[in-house]
């Protein structure tokens, strides 16, 4: 009998140990916010600007949007730059039900998701901010990939390969018999969208036995902790881990070319290095505070910021057009609903 | 006594009574209280079954039932969806039994220590130490897992990939210890002192008196004490989603990345899949399989208790 009471005691205190810490584990949340305390008061250049602005969408952008608020809320006392992570479809969903002023975007605007801003009257100006490039990453001790044509990539990562492509001769003949085991980013990340577009051909058309994962960081640990691997993410990711992982060139018909600022800025690493954006809502730009910070984020003065995060400041001749379009508020999307692979930025931008 | 009841009673009405009307309502009152918070736990289940059951039915109107239990793929979240549920339930099995494999014999044994074998001060200290291991959070397991046990085990362990069974099943196991160890130790010390006198009067050594007499009489709360941990190991999630890798994959290799049950739920919550799309659902299906596991467990459980308890006192 007594067993049985204390037993339950047991249960009890176990179960709300777990709970309390089930809780805060659970408590985090994905939303995160770049408002740091800045003293405003020692700045000399500070401005009387006030308001806020709300940022929300692609994790691939956050870096770039975190450290311009950052820098930009320094200056500007006043305002309350908050930037949020919901991933680029997640960003646009918000955005088009006007909760935030402005969208990241590691892709432009879909069709889907151009026709519900529409029916929600909402208009929105498409700036470019910065190229940013996938790498493809294998494990240091991996010594034969040097450098991978798209076709092989596809074979890798193509739907039909689920369960059949399980080892690297598989891919080429004369590399190893050694399994073949996948990382990559997880469906709702836009750069898991650009990298099936580019590589297979088909948006979000890809296998599904390898490991997803919304977080770079779990790609990072599984590819430098398995010399079998191979995995892909956004370039800035890769700058960062440079002493655990290793290339890959990729060869998209032009021969191998491994990805650089220079290689991603210029267009000649391709088909992976693409355009990254900011959507602002045209009546946002009303706002002092939105049009201040849109202007700064694609200020030439700031791009130090975009280099500093890992990312490819945009070349002069696409800044200048850029900042036409912000000046004259021209809304909609060059790219009509469709992907950026393989389209030059600056030939869109000064057609119109 | 209940025979002079009623000329008790009736002596009764005619003498002075106190008013006790506001106490009887302040008793009604706490009555109510402690019944609705009573009930509250009783709701609450009824409402997270009722919500898996509803979405699990517009699940399977879609995806035909034998495919679910039939596919050899998992991929719900890709263009190609399939819907093999025991890619998911391998890995899962999988890594409960790694766990249990390390809990039971560890446990069982901390347990016997403890109750027969320590000395009352050695109890008082050992005791609250196991339980403070229970109440290390889980998430912190998983990076211990991920960071400290898996480099470890790859010195010697040949092809162990970075994520995988092995050592989240493994840690997976010490964090369900204290649950074995705990239960089963309250169930052997509550074995009467009489029995052990008996077979040590029958000249019975102690290991005897220990697996013959005290580990049988003990056995109904000592199974308890393990479904109870396989129930906890089955639906453990930080551990294995950090530790065993988010590759969903069939089989039983514990060196390569899996993806269990619980962790797919996590993939999912982490992206934003948009609410009452299939692969919404699929999260609810999931849960229903790990309700069902574990319910089926439950019920085990409370049968065997109640079959092979003994009762001394």
């Amino acid at each position: 009998m007594s067993f049985q009471a204390s037993a339950k005691q047991k249960i009890l205190w176990t179960s709300l140990v777990a709970l309390a810490f089930g809780a805060t584990a659970c408590g985090g949340g994905a939303t995160d916010t770049a408002t740091s305390d800045t003293d405003g008061a020692t700045n000399p250049a500070a401005s009387d600007l006030t308001g806020s602005v709300l940022v929300d969408g692609s994790s691939t952008v956050f870096p770039i949007s975190e450290a311009m608020a950052e820098e930009f809320m320094a200056k500007n006392p006043g305002v309350r730059v908050t930037v949020g992570v919901s991933g680029t479809g997640g960003g646009f969903k918000k955005f088009c039900a006007g909760e935030t002023d402005i969208s990241n975007a590691s892709r432009p605007i879909k069709q889907e998701e151009i026709e519900l801003c529409k029916q929600n009257g909402i208009e929105y100006v498409e700036i470019p901010i910065a190229f940013d490039g996938l790498s493809v990453v294998v494990n240091p001790g991996n010594d034969f990939a040097q450098c991978l044509t798209v076709e092989e990539l596809k074979t890798m990562w193509e739907p039909a390969a689920q369960g059949t492509i399980t080892n690297w001769n598989q891919i080429r003949p004369d590399f190893p018999d050694q399994p073949l085991a996948l990382y990559g980013a997880g469906t709702d990340s836009g750069t898991f969208d650009y990298f099936t577009a580019a590589i297979v051909g088909e948006e979000s058309a890809s296998r599904g036995d390898y490991t997803a994962s919304e977080d770079d960081n779990v790609i990072v640990q599984g590819v430098a902790s398995d010399p079998n691997s191979l995995g892909y993410f956004g370039f800035a990711y890769y700058s960062e881990n440079q002493d655990q992982l290793k290339l890959v060139e990729v060869d998209g018909g032009n021969g191998c070319v491994a990805p650089s600022e220079e290689t991603i800025a210029d267009g000649s690493y391709q088909p992976l290095s693409r355009p990254e954006f900011f959507y602002v809502k045209a009546t946002s730009l009303d706002n002092p505070a939105v049009e201040a910070f849109a202007r700064y984020q694609i200020d030439p003065d700031n791009a130090n910021l975009v280099a500093e995060t890992g990312y490819v400041p945009l070349p002069a001749d696409i800044q200048k057009l850029t900042a036409v379009r912000l000046d004259e508020r021209r809304v909609g999307s060059v790219f009509e609903g469709g992907s950026a692979v393989g389209l030059k930025l600056s030939e869109l931008l000064s057609k119109e | 006594m209940t025979s002079d009841l009623p000329s008790f009673q009736t002596e009764r009405s005619s003498l002075w009574q106190p008013n006790r009307q506001l106490s009887k309502s302040i008793e009604m009152l706490v009555k109510i209280i402690f019944g609705a918070f009573a009930f509250l736990s009783v709701i609450t289940t009824i409402g997270i079954v009722l919500t898996l059951i509803f979405e699990t039915i517009k699940f399977f109107k879609v995806v035909p039932l034998w495919q679910f239990l039939t596919d050899r793929q998992w991929t719900p979240l890709f263009s190609n969806q399939q819907f093999g549920i025991f890619v998911l339930l391998s890995a899962t099995i999988m890594t409960t039994l790694i766990a249990i494999l390390v809990a039971l014999p560890l446990g069982l044994m901390a347990a016997i220590y403890l109750s027969e074998y320590a000395g009352s001060n050695t109890r008082k200290r050992l005791k609250p130490a196991l339980e403070i291991l229970a109440g290390i959070p889980t998430v912190v397991f998983g990076y211990f897992a991920l960071l400290t046990v898996t480099p470890v085990l790859q010195t010697f362990v040949p092809g162990l990939q970075g994520f995988n069974a092995l050592s989240a099943g493994l840690i997976l196991g010490v964090s369900i210890i204290p649950l074995v160890a705990s239960l089963s130790e309250d169930a052997i010390y509550s074995v009467p002192q009489s029995l052990r006198d008996g077979s040590y009067a029958l000249g019975a050594t102690k290991r005897e008196t220990i697996t013959a007499v005290v580990i049988p009489a003990a056995l109904s709360g000592i199974v308890a004490s393990f479904i109870l941990a396989v129930s906890r190991a089955i639906g453990e999630t930080m551990i294995v989603t950090l530790a065993a890798g988010q590759n969903p994959r069939l089989g039983l290799n514990p060196l390569v990345p899996v993806q269990t049950m619980t962790s797919f739920i996590v993939q999912v919550s982490l992206g934003d899949t948009p609410a009452g799309s299939l692969a919404y659902k699929t999260i609810f299906v999931v849960g229903m399989t790990l309700f069902l596991i574990t319910l089926v467990l439950n019920l085990f459980s409370f049968w065997f208790v109640r079959r092979f308890r003994e009762k001394y006192d």
